[in-house]
């Protein structure tokens, strides 16, 4: 007979499975949002483009009540809003925008290791057209300073990407010091952040990051998939190519017919972000701290990636040394969270986020991102403290590297074969 | 990813969890992979008269990388140790209905088996039986 058995949690009152603790990858519809979008669907489905008829004006109206929504957010104006597909595509025209457009002023852009793949890769293939870009390496709580972005600055330099948070660690980056600090160094040099997983959940104005371009989405703050918005800053005007030719649509921006119901929801999803910011972020902090304080109070060897004090308060990174995260994914199948594995993957490669906080591949593959939401409660909470602690402890049984550490042998002294 | 009943069926009931006595005469001990993959298994036999009488594993990895090694203890015990060696990653895959992403976790399987066998001659050449 087998020592080990399969795990039961009893699930309390109250709790209904599965349990969404993934509002990094996304989060769903308010229903005051959806409730404001649906008219626009069919009873108000004109085109914001059509200018000669009641059905156009409609949408228009609609629309730039959205455009000023989702500026109040940023604290910027309607007009600096173009609207996009969402934050890939915001992250594109930013960076490629900008690049094309002021290519005679230089070469050179900055940005860092931890940022989203839409910011690095788009940053990689500017390289194959003459650009160098400079990525800049975090400290071990993943925050990179304004003195290391300055250093980094040279007269060549075009553009700054910097995220105001992170998608994995939540790390919340220093982006008022760092706009300061390139300004300082050269007012002509551009300022983007991608600010999609921190707007609506930290502080955030553009003038006090002294912001020229601002990444964001609807599907991160409870509004629909599929539109974000790339504010540009109007005083002084910030110029940027198009990367999408057409009717000259979003002031030559970004062409291509308005998604009318999508940006009504945009709107109304910045709205309630603007109001309810404060009240959410300290709900759930408090949240966070109680997962967090019910977990590691009972599991030892558990470890916190990222700053845990410049954080978004709904993210919490943990490693469980000794167990590695598909497994614990698995048995955590009635809760969605993700993990920084590399099974989770076709590639076997741990996170590189996690790489470029110095943090060993063998700690990376133990790591779960939690992030909870709006929609999370404390009864949530509670029962996902229990189900991991048990199914942490059920896997460490399992394994072979926690029986080592119990018998005090230094794992990195062992002689591994990597395969 | 979706998992193989087979799988998941493993991953809930693993068969012959645990450890020997790693300085026992008649057991050798196989550990493979590396923390750094994300995989590492120990598979143990205990030999008596040629015959592996029981087998005990640990792992540390993905499921299908659990699941791999609980099957790989099943399949050896009552076997002779060539018999044991003979045993092929792809027996694992088909048993497990492992995806091709999931292939190594067979091969890692396996080599925990040899790696057992191995050290299980090692330790009676060195005593000299």
């Amino acid at each position: 007979m087998s020592s080990v058995t399969k795990l039961e949690v009893p699930v309390p009152e109250g709790v209904k499975l599965p349990i969404f603790m993934d509002n990094h990858s996304t989060t769903p519809v308010d229903p005051r949002v959806l409730e404001a979008m649906l008219p626009y669907f069919t009873t108000h489905f004109g085109n914001a483009a059509s200018r000669n008829h009641a059905f156009g004006w409609t949408a228009e109206a609609a629309v730039e009540l959205a455009r000023s929504q989702i500026a109040a957010l940023l604290g910027g104006d309607g007009k600096e809003i173009v609207l996009t597909s969402g934050a890939t595509e915001s992250n594109n025209l930013a960076i490629k925008g900008a690049a094309s457009f002021h290519r005679r002023n230089g070469n050179h852009l900055i940005t860092v290791e931890t940022e989203h793949k839409s910011v690095i890769d788009t940053c990689k293939r500017l390289t194959r057209e003459g650009f160098e870009v400079t990525f800049l390496t975090p400290a071990k709580d993943g925050l990179v300073t304004a003195e290391q972005v300055a250093a980094a600055m040279t007269d060549k330099t075009v553009l700054v990407s910097v995220m105001l948070a992170n998608n994995e660690i939540g790390v919340v980056q220093p982006v008022n010091e760092i706009g300061a600090a390139i300004k300082a160094r050269n007012p002509k040099t551009l300022f983007h952040i991608d600010a999609v997983q921190g707007v609506g959940k930290v502080p955030f104005h553009v003038e006090d990051a002294k912001a020229d371009l601002v990444s964001i989405t609807a599907h991160k703050m409870y509004g629909p998939k599929g539109v974000g918005a790339l504010w540009v800053r109007r005083r002084p005007r910030v110029r940027i190519d198009p990367i999408i030719d057409g009717g000259g649509h979003e002031r030559g921006m970004r062409s291509g017919t308005l998604a009318v119901p999508l940006i009504v929801g945009f709107g109304k999803a910045a709205e309630l972000a603007a109001a309810e910011r404060e009240a959410e972020g300290v709900r759930l902090r408090a949240l966070r701290d109680r997962l967090h304080r019910g977990i590691a109070s009972r599991l030892s060897e558990t470890y916190v990636n990222g700053s845990l004090e410049h954080r978004l308060p709904g993210n919490l990174n943990l490693s469980f040394a000794f167990v590695e995260g598909e497994s614990l994914l698995m048995a955590l199948k009635d809760l969605a969270v993700s993990s920084g594995s590399a099974c989770t993957s076709a590639s076997l490669e741990p996170s590189y986020v996690l790489r470029a906080l110095g943090i060993g591949d063998e700690l990376a593959h133990t790591s779960i991102r939690f992030g909870l939401g709006r929609f999370n409660t404390e009864a949530e909470v509670d029962y996902v403290i229990e189900l991991v602690v048990r199914s942490v402890e059920r896997l460490r049984s399992l394994s072979p590297l926690w029986e080592m550490h119990q018998d005090g042998i230094d794992i990195s002294s062992i002689q591994w074969t990597p395969h | 990813m979706a998992y193989s009943d087979k799988v998941i069926e493993h991953y809930e009931n693993p068969r012959n969890v645990g450890s020997f006595g790693k300085e026992d005469d008649d057991v050798g001990t196989g550990l493979v992979g590396a923390p750094a993959c994300g995989d590492v298994m120990k598979l143990q036999i205990r030999v008596t008269d040629g015959v592996i009488s029981d087998a005990k594993f640990k792992t540390f990895g993905c499921g299908s990388a659990i699941a791999s090694s609980s099957l790989a203890t099943e399949m050896i015990k009552g076997m002779t140790l060539d018999q044991a060696a003979e045993i092929k990653n792809t027996q694992i895959v088909e048993e497990l209905n492992l995806p091709p992403v999931k292939i190594h976790c067979s091969v890692l399987a396996e080599d925990a088996i040899k790696a057992a066998i191995e050290d299980y001659k090692k330790k009676r050449q060195e005593r000299g039986q």
